[in-house]
């Protein structure tokens, strides 16, 4: 692949060229930011892409919306569980751990675990299509109408995501504490009233706002790295298979260090 | 008409295509025959806009493409359709809405005009009643023939071609080349088809030009081909045993 088409398309061919880990960070970074320079344009056809919006959202959120429930509900009724088995102090009153619950969901669980399930899930979902597009030249005949492939892939999924998973994130908190409901109501773990009464103890809007924050951060490098990776692929149906797994594990990774710095800047 | 000028290619500095310089007539069926790994799919890349050339100019009626702005570009591919060598269907879209598409991204057309037009497209290379099918659900050839169906949606000046009968039956790659020629004569359009099948050049090749290692070899009609003395054309064209047998004869 040529420089110029490679810099157009958003993908480079490095295997004849040796590079450290460093210089292929590097690169590749740079072709994120070109990439998304293309991927942030007008569209060709608005009302084409509020329709491409409703799929993806579609496709993208609507489906994980079952999953995230179990997930939730799941993870709340077994921090109840266990913050109740860790705190043995008889000085703490119980409706601590209602408080505790409620701080672990809000903060971290539902938007920081369910968006790195959502990168196993929505990523490997974007990276494959995109991949597959790219390597049976769906995306060579969208670049050959006069169309920009890359804005008409990235961006409504970019869009739909960012849109929708705080509002997954949201619903991931509800569910998660109603889990942590249903541990103390159905298994006991401490009276149910003590429970709500911790919930609703200590309470700042700040932590929500906090919590929306890195929905919309996550959504965002979730599906535009998926895409990048998507869109680099070249070759077949294995290279297909690999950029998928790079997607996971960068925006995995991604989220990771968006937490901390989210965490560093609303509470450092 | 579609004119190259001294047109020069290169991937990590090394030459795929050295000074090719040729013209392709309008309304003619335009050959480019050459082995794999030619550079016959480097130039029709370079032609559509897919690839970058390094030297050289590309003019489309006089219009310099590669000089042009990104923007100016965008609106002569929109003069183009491209075949390619898969089909590039849209996967999740039916074989109409895969015709629909060009006319609803690019054209001023109301909904039921779009819709004609599909269809009489659709009519044009006999899939009329395949329209609701997905591209997992047909044959391909009938692939090929939705993605001609696609490529002339928008009326184009220019069709490209790129081996359209790769991993065809003889047959079926006949329909396919008839189609293409025929669409050409009707819309009188600028055709270049990418090949090695011998078969397409003495069905269809109006005018034939034989890239070898990256140059421009040979030019001429299909009935020169037959006898020329160019030994690198010869080795080419009469390579199966098939044509070995008949030149024999």
């Amino acid at each position: 692949m040529d420089k110029n088409s490679s810099l157009k398309l958003g993908y480079t061919n490095r295997s004849n060229l040796k590079m450290n880990f460093l210089e292929v960070l590097l690169q590749d970074i740079g072709e994120y930011i070109l990439l998304m320079k293309r991927v942030i344009a007008k569209p060709k056809n608005k009302a084409y892409f509020r329709k491409q919006l409703v799929d993806e959202i579609n496709v993208l959120c609507i489906n994980s919306l079952l999953i995230i429930s179990v997930i939730s509900i799941f993870m709340g009724a077994v921090i109840t569980i266990q913050t109740n088995l860790q705190i043995e102090n008889p000085l703490l009153p119980t409706w601590t751990i209602g408080f505790v619950v409620r701080q672990s969901v809000v903060l971290e669980f539902a938007p920081t675990i369910v968006s790195i399930f959502l990168a196993g899930k929505i990523g490997s979902h974007i990276a494959s299509e995109i991949g597959t597009m790219k390597v049976t030249e769906q995306v060579d005949a969208l670049e050959t109408m006069g169309i920009n492939s890359a804005s008409h892939l990235i961006l409504p999924k970019i869009i739909a995501s960012s849109m929708v998973n705080p509002l997954l994130i949201i619903i991931s908190i509800f569910l998660g504490l109603l889990g942590g409901w249903g541990a103390c109501e159905f298994l006991g773990t401490i009276p149910s009233s003590q429970y709500i009464e911790g919930i609703r103890s200590w309470f700042e809007s700040r932590d929500i706002y906090y919590a929306l924050v890195k929905a919309f951060v996550f959504a965002f490098l979730i599906s535009s790295i998926s895409g990048f990776w998507g869109y680099k692929t070249t070759g077949g149906a294995l290279e297909v298979g690999k950029t998928s797994t790079k997607a996971v594990v960068s925006s995995s990774f991604m989220i990771l260090l968006f937490d901390l710095i989210i965490t560093e800047i609303f509470f450092g | 008409m579609i004119k190259i000028e001294n047109l020069y290619k290169y991937f990590d500095g090394r030459e795929i295509l050295h000074d090719i310089s040729c013209e392709f007539e309008s309304g003619k069926t335009n050959l480019i025959i050459g082995q794999s790994g030619s550079g016959k799919t480097v130039l029709m890349k370079c032609l559509i806009g897919l690839y970058e050339a390094e030297k050289g100019n590309i003019l489309y009626d006089n219009r310099n493409f590669i000089k042009m702005a990104k923007k100016d570009r965008q609106i002569l591919q929109q003069e183009m359709g491209v075949l390619f060598q898969g089909g590039a269907l849209f996967d999740s879209m039916s074989v109409k809405e895969n015709v629909l598409f060009p006319l609803i991204m690019l054209s001023n057309l109301n909904e039921s005009e779009r819709n004609d037009r599909a269809e009489f497209c659709l009519e044009r290379v006999n899939l009329q009643d395949s329209q609701h099918l997905y591209p997992s659900q047909i044959s391909g050839g009938m692939k090929k023939r939705v993605a001609i169906a696609r490529s002339i949606a928008l009326n184009p000046k220019y069709l490209f071609c790129d081996e359209p009968n790769s991993g065809l039956d003889p047959k079926t790659s006949l329909i396919i080349d008839e189609l293409i020629y025929e669409l050409t004569h009707e819309y009188q359009m600028t055709t270049i088809i990418n090949t090695h099948d011998m078969n397409s050049v003495m069905a269809i090749g109006e005018t034939v030009s034989f890239i070898h290692e990256g140059k421009l070899w040979w030019k001429g009609s299909k009935n020169e081909i037959l006898n020329t003395d160019n030994d690198e054309l010869n080795s080419f064209v009469y390579a199966s045993k098939f044509a070995q047998h008949l030149k024999r004869k």
